[in-house]
């Protein structure tokens, strides 16, 4: 259950990323699931090239990562910007498709893992272990700067404020394309960390970053929409159900009560558990 | 009236030489080929009544595919139905099924729906994978002795095939028939302003759900025969997300909204990917080439190859749909 708790941090920054790009930019990213991909191997290319403790590798990954997704924004997202929201999901969809096609063809869908180990914690008769907590430190950290750069920083109050209202932010001489890209930089770099943060606990493919984006939704619509830090309590929330129902069925029925969370959810409260308070 | 309809007329001209090329002399790989571009089109235009006409993204849209072939598959295998009485039923149940979950999910708007579809198909997915009497994830065989009611297996296939191109040829008059009439025109209306359709005495919900349910139909009885030719049917090959997602491909590639640009789009996407996949250098990149194909039209020419067609010669609006 505990174990539970420490994976869905990690859901959580995933899902704190795709919550920004969209509440900032009205974009549904697509791309989100490849980039996590993305996060996974560039943790298992680093590691592999020096050896040392992943976690501090961590932050080169989170810079590649803020580099590739600015890049991305303006290559595919730039364009769509305020035209139907069929173009955009589209758009992110079809960068989606050249990552994974790229990545199949050079890693092939066999799976690769991190093989790192911290030494577990005992308490009583239960152990933890020592990457899943590293793991959910982490996470939290990154979670933790990044609402302190939201709030305290002046491009983090930028961003904040093209959220908001991206036409008044503009009058007040914010530059929106700036804020737009570093937005989705952002954005890419929570789905890169939290990959590579999950390549140090779980065995992965290039296809698994499509089970964590899923996972990434529902935890999104769980907070609401354009929500960050609900989204990380969100995602603990996940995994904390993860970890409870495991012992009672089999883990193949997780993905179907997963999902039907998520659509009853959409369908109930669209703007997520989290919606009345915060509005 | 449809019958004045120049593309109507196209459409059973395309249609009788589906059924014409691969019979000269019996040749099984190009009868192959075709089936695979007849279901192409048969997902493509019934996608096209969601993306197209009514402007809701169906990321899920393969669901119905997948579930017309289990249905089918099982009643045919277990229970030992004729095909042709399987592949209907298959048709009706996702139907209704469809029409179910649209009166849930298409109350949501724009993006959040298009999201909700990808729920339902993961967890229609994840279901199956559970499922007992449709095999789990191993999933079913087809018994040989579905094939004797039809003369053996050699004969079955062919008529199977003939029977695949009338799904074609009816899904494509569908989507003709309903951009005709007074329920499409009501389609449009909610693509272009759901809140103004409505305010005008449009029955969105309705309309919606009904669409939805009837994009259903077609593919659900094509997965059905689909699947008693491959004979064998897994939940990964049923509902696998890719295909889903390369009939958005094929829809944005041919133009969204018509029917010949659902048609070409599906034709040119299966060309491509024969072509991509006979290049050995090529084919590791068939997913890179369909995602930059996609980018670049969604970028430059949103209205896809038709589009672009009606902006060189625009008195061809009135004869191509």
């Amino acid at each position: 259950m505990i174990d539970g708790l420490l994976v869905g941090s990690v859901y959580g920054l995933a899902a704190m990323g795709l919550s920004l790009i969209w509440g900032v930019m009205n974009v549904i990213n697509l791309t989100h699931g490849a980039m996590i991909a993305l996060g996974m191997f560039g943790m298992y290319l680093l590691f592999s090239a020096i050896s040392t403790n992943p976690y501090i590798l961590l932050l080169p990954v989170i810079g590649a990562g803020l580099i590739l997704g600015i890049v991305v924004y303006w290559v595919a997202i730039h364009w769509v910007i305020g035209r139907p929201m069929l173009m955009s999901l589209l758009s992110t969809f079809a960068v989606n498709m050249m990552i994974i096609g790229i990545g199949t063809a050079v890693w092939s869908t066999s799976p690769y893992n991190v093989n790192f180990n911290l030494a577990g914690i005992t308490v009583g008769s239960y152990t933890f272990t020592g990457n899943h907590i590293a793991a959910a430190t982490a996470a939290v950290i990154i979670a933790l700067s990044l609402e302190t750069f939201l709030q305290r920083t002046r491009l983090g109050k930028a961003i904040r404020a093209v959220s908001d209202n991206r036409e008044a932010a503009e009058l007040m001489g914010i530059s929106s394309t700036v804020v737009l890209a570093v937005a989705f930089g952002i954005g890419i770099a929570l789905a890169v960390a939290s990959g590579a943060l999950v390549s140090t606990l779980f065995p992965f493919t290039i296809l698994s970053g499509a089970v964590y984006q899923l996972k990434s939704f529902v935890v999104t619509v769980l907070a609401g929409l354009g929500k960050p830090l609900g989204a990380l309590v969100a995602g603990v929330l996940l995994g904390l159900l993860e970890g409870v129902v495991t012992p009672f069925i089999a883990a193949s029925w997780i993905p179907l009560i997963e999902f039907t969370l998520f659509v009853v959810v959409l369908v109930a409260f669209p703007r997520g558990i989290f919606g009345k308070v915060a509005a | 009236m449809i019958l004045r309809r120049p593309s109507f007329w196209l459409i059973l001209i395309v249609s009788a030489s589906f059924i014409y090329l691969p019979l000269r002399g019996q040749n099984v790989p190009l009868r192959e080929d075709l089936i695979l571009v007849a279901v192409a089109i048969i997902l493509a235009s019934n996608l096209n009544l969601m993306i197209g006409y009514t402007g809701y993204v169906n990321f899920g849209h393969i669901v119905f595919y997948g579930l017309g072939g289990y249905i089918g598959l099982y009643l045919t295998t277990v229970r030992g139905w004729n095909l042709v009485l399987a592949a209907l039923t298959a048709g009706v149940a996702v139907s209704f099924l469809a029409l179910l979950f649209g009166l849930g999910i298409l109350r949501l708007r724009g993006a959040y729906f298009a999201l909700a579809t990808i729920g339902v198909l993961q967890a229609v997915q994840a279901f199956v994978m559970n499922f007992d009497p449709w095999g789990r994830s191993t999933g079913m065989y087809l018994s040989f002795t579905s094939y004797q009611p039809w003369g053996g297996a050699t004969r079955a296939l062919w008529i199977d095939y003939y029977l695949i191109i009338g799904i074609m040829a009816l899904s494509l008059i569908l989507s003709l028939g309903i951009k005709i009439s007074k329920f499409g025109l009501g389609l449009f209306a909610i693509r272009e302003n759901e809140d103004a359709a409505a305010v005008l005495g449009v029955n969105t919900t309705l309309f919606k759900a009904i669409i939805y349910s009837v994009s259903a139909f077609l593919p659900a009885v094509a997965g059905a025969l689909m699947f008693f030719k491959n004979g064998m049917i897994d939940p990964f090959v049923a509902f696998e997300f890719m295909l889903s997602l390369e009939g958005i491909v094929m829809l944005m590639l041919g133009g969204q909204g018509s029917v010949t640009g659902a048609a070409l789009g599906a034709g040119m996407y299966e060309w491509l990917r024969s072509f991509l996949l006979t290049s050995p250098k090529l084919s590791d990149f068939q997913l890179v080439i369909a995602g930059g194909l996609l980018l670049v039209v969604v970028l430059f020419a949103p209205g896809g190859l038709i589009g672009w067609v009606y902006r060189l010669v625009p008195r061809s609006r009135g004869v191509i749909e």
